[in-house]
């Protein structure tokens, strides 16, 4: 029993020293939390792209992965913020009430959450990536190259992120083809392979002949490949999955921010911020142009993202209208990012209801 | 809009494919059941079959050794179930749960240097016949070997059960252990052979999915199929010809409801999600009204252990 004590008491001491150490040796340490597993290959597989970045940079990192969007959040959270993590990311939309409740009982650890939009301390900041702009380019593509004028769009929840995609892509591809219908199915789900490509053979059986994805798997550009029809990639280049069938990918590009962030920290010169980057800021990378594409086309498609980044074309420039035919911008004016965080209407021309 | 046959032929076939890996399974679990096991653990073989599956055909190469070895990797991961419910004489149902979560856990664990890995084709079957017969052509031909075993699984399953000597021992087995047990039949080694071909049903499931439905390796991918399989060996009252019109039915819903959204008809899709298990439970409380009927096919011993000193 009192070798036990002894033990313990000696344990405890190095671990305090340990950790006084590390204070003084000021060495930042990032931790992630991630709502999947890392082996998605879409959504948190990307931010963990970002994380071994932040490694290579030369800090510490650690990461949970799996952390349902509850009371385990902020559990998890804790320990986190207990164990000498200076930043944390917390990298999905249901981390937000946790992010903000722990990061009121740790005013000196920097908390860092992506997708939302509540910064109730000054140790709280938030950030996105403008996908839309993604889209805006996908849909060029998949209005210039569908044949049957009939667009599948596998869409995963009915929230305004989601919404913002199927608009700014259905706009983009109206504009250089006004004849195209977008067929849009709920898959109801990030991430199961098997449901994402039941979905898409469902819209490939109903003829559509280009289809877009915002779900996370790869299973609907195989899909897709078997079945002879275009799809682009999700948060990743999926271009190896299916290289007949991917045109282009939309890849999700977390790294330059976590490293500019990880770094502020060690700096001292971190702040609040929220930070909404797009392709311009290179939170948002397109992936190489497949060359089936025309010539042409690819040329446009560079144009465009060109614009798209210097700021001179915005995904939503009016005049657009809603599906009752409701002015929703005016023309000659681009959505404000209020409206844009919260769209939850169809434009003209998307077909259907978004469910409840 | 006007639906052509040809159209409703590629429905079915999608809805026939999503059926494959519920067949596989639920026959493979029926057997398990039948010698009075209850394993619920399928979607953890079921999983570990698809990671040895993908795994093996990523580092061999060779479709065949990937099958085969998912079945063995099924046969394996069952094995520590029937040594603990059958040697050790634990609880079914705890041991089924933990076998879920071994699965899953294990699975994610190997699967790490397979995520991102783009799978190989499967080489399908009569593909040139796909547009000779109208509706039929796509039903019948363009499709794996597997797609083909596991439609004619229920018919061998149930002249196994119903016809030759050996499925006459597992229904035995099943029912009365004790009776079966001084007849001279050896229980345990029935129900050890039973767990271990569900385990091999499950992991073939399984390597359906990460090799020929959606050939890639991600996490938890099974996504709940084996869950599904279980409620379908219930909705079928043990008999395997049920698990048939039961598969394409728990199937067929999400493609049904996928094709409704794409023409314009909204279904609440939590309620559809749901079904497969209020139907099974609306299945359970019919079927227990009716004894005899019940009686007919559900083994009587099924979930409890069996003890013989010797």
């Amino acid at each position: 029993m009192h070798k036990f004590l002894i033990r313990s008491f000696v344990s405890s001491l190095v671990l305090i020293f340990t950790l006084t150490v590390a204070a003084v040796a000021k060495d930042v340490k990032a931790a992630f939390v991630y709502i999947g597993p890392t082996g998605d290959h879409g959504w948190t597989y990307q931010h963990d792209v970002g994380r071994k970045a932040v490694e290579a940079a030369g800090f510490k990192t650690t990461y949970v992965e799996g952390v349902p969007e509850s009371a385990d959040a902020e559990r998890v959270l804790r320990q986190l913020a207990n164990s000498g993590h200076d930043v944390i990311f917390t990298t999905s939309f249901g981390y937000m009430n946790p992010t903000n409740k722990v990061a009121k009982e740790f005013p000196n650890v920097k908390f860092e959450h992506a997708t939302g939009y509540k910064r109730e301390h000054p140790n709280v900041s938030t950030y996105a990536a403008r996908f839309y702009e993604g889209r805006t380019i996908l849909g060029t593509i998949a209005g210039t190259m569908t044949k049957s004028n009939v667009i599948g769009y596998v869409a995963s929840f009915p929230i305004p992120e989601v919404i913002r995609g199927i608009n700014s892509f259905t706009l983009a591809a109206q504009k250089v083809n006004p004849n195209i219908k977008t067929k849009i199915v709920w898959a109801f789900t990030w991430y199961d392979p098997g449901k994402e490509a039941e979905a898409a053979k469902a819209l490939i059986d109903q003829g559509a002949d280009v289809i877009a994805q915002h779900t996370d798997s790869t299973a609907i550009v195989q899909i897709a490949e078997k079945a002879g029809v275009y799809a682009f990639g999700q948060a990743s280049d999926m271009d190896k999955f299916a290289p007949k069938a991917v045109l282009t990918s939309v890849e999700n590009n977390w790294g330059p921010y976590y490293v500019d962030r990880v770094k502020a920290v060690a700096n001292g010169t971190w702040s609040q911020k929220d930070t909404w980057h797009g392709i311009g800021d290179g939170m948002v990378v397109i992936s190489d142009l497949d060359s089936q594409m025309p010539a042409d086309l690819r040329s446009k498609v560079k144009k465009l993202q060109a614009d798209l980044a210097s700021g001179k074309v915005h995904s939503f420039t009016g005049p657009i209208y809603d599906q009752k035919g409701n002015l929703m911008v005016a023309e000659g004016k681009t959505a404000d990012d209020g409206m844009l965080a919260g769209m939850m209407t169809y434009v003209k021309g998307v077909e259907g209801d978004i469910p409840k | 809009m006007i639906i052509d046959i040809n159209f409703i032929g590629l429905i079915i076939a999608s809805i026939m494919a999503s059926a494959v890996p519920l067949i596989l399974a639920s026959c493979g679990e029926l057997i398990t059941e039948r010698s009075g096991v209850l394993n619920l653990g399928v979607e953890g073989m079921m999983i570990i079959g698809a990671i040895s599956g993908f795994a093996l055909m990523t580092v061999t190469g060779s479709l065949i050794i990937a099958i085969f070895g998912a079945m063995l990797a099924g046969v394996l991961i069952s094995t520590i179930f029937a040594f603990l419910t059958q040697t050790l004489i634990t609880n079914h149902v705890a041991t089924g749960l933990a076998l879920t979560i071994f699965g899953i856990g294990i699975s994610a664990m190997i699967g790490k240097n397979f995520v991102g890995i783009p799978g190989k084709e499967f080489p399908v079957l009569f593909e040139g016949l796909k547009d000779t017969i109208p509706l039929l052509g796509p039903i019948l031909f363009g499709h794996s070997i597997v797609f083909y075993f596991a439609f004619a699984l229920p018919f061998i399953t149930s002249y196994f059960l119903k016809k030759t000597k050996i499925g006459l021992i597992v229904r035995a087995v099943g029912d009365s252990p004790e009776s079966a047990s001084n007849q001279g039949i050896n229980v345990r080694l029935v129900r050890y052979a039973c767990i271990l071909y569900g385990g091999a049903m499950s992991g073939l499931a399984g390597a359906y999915l990460s090799m020929i439905y959606t050939p890639q390796w991600i996490e938890n991918m099974t996504g709940g199929r084996g869950w599904i399989a279980l409620a379908l060996v219930v909705f079928s009252t043990w008999n395997p010809i049920k698990i048939l019109i039961g598969a394409m039915i728990f199937g067929g819903l999400t493609i049904i409801q996928f094709h409704m959204q794409a023409i314009g008809v909204r279904i609440p899709v939590q309620f559809l999600t749901a079904l497969p298990y209020i139907v099974t439970i609306i299945v359970l409380v019919v079927i227990s009204r009716d004894s005899r009927k019940i009686r007919l096919s559900t083994p009587s011993s099924l979930g409890k252990s069996f003890h013989k000193d010797n």
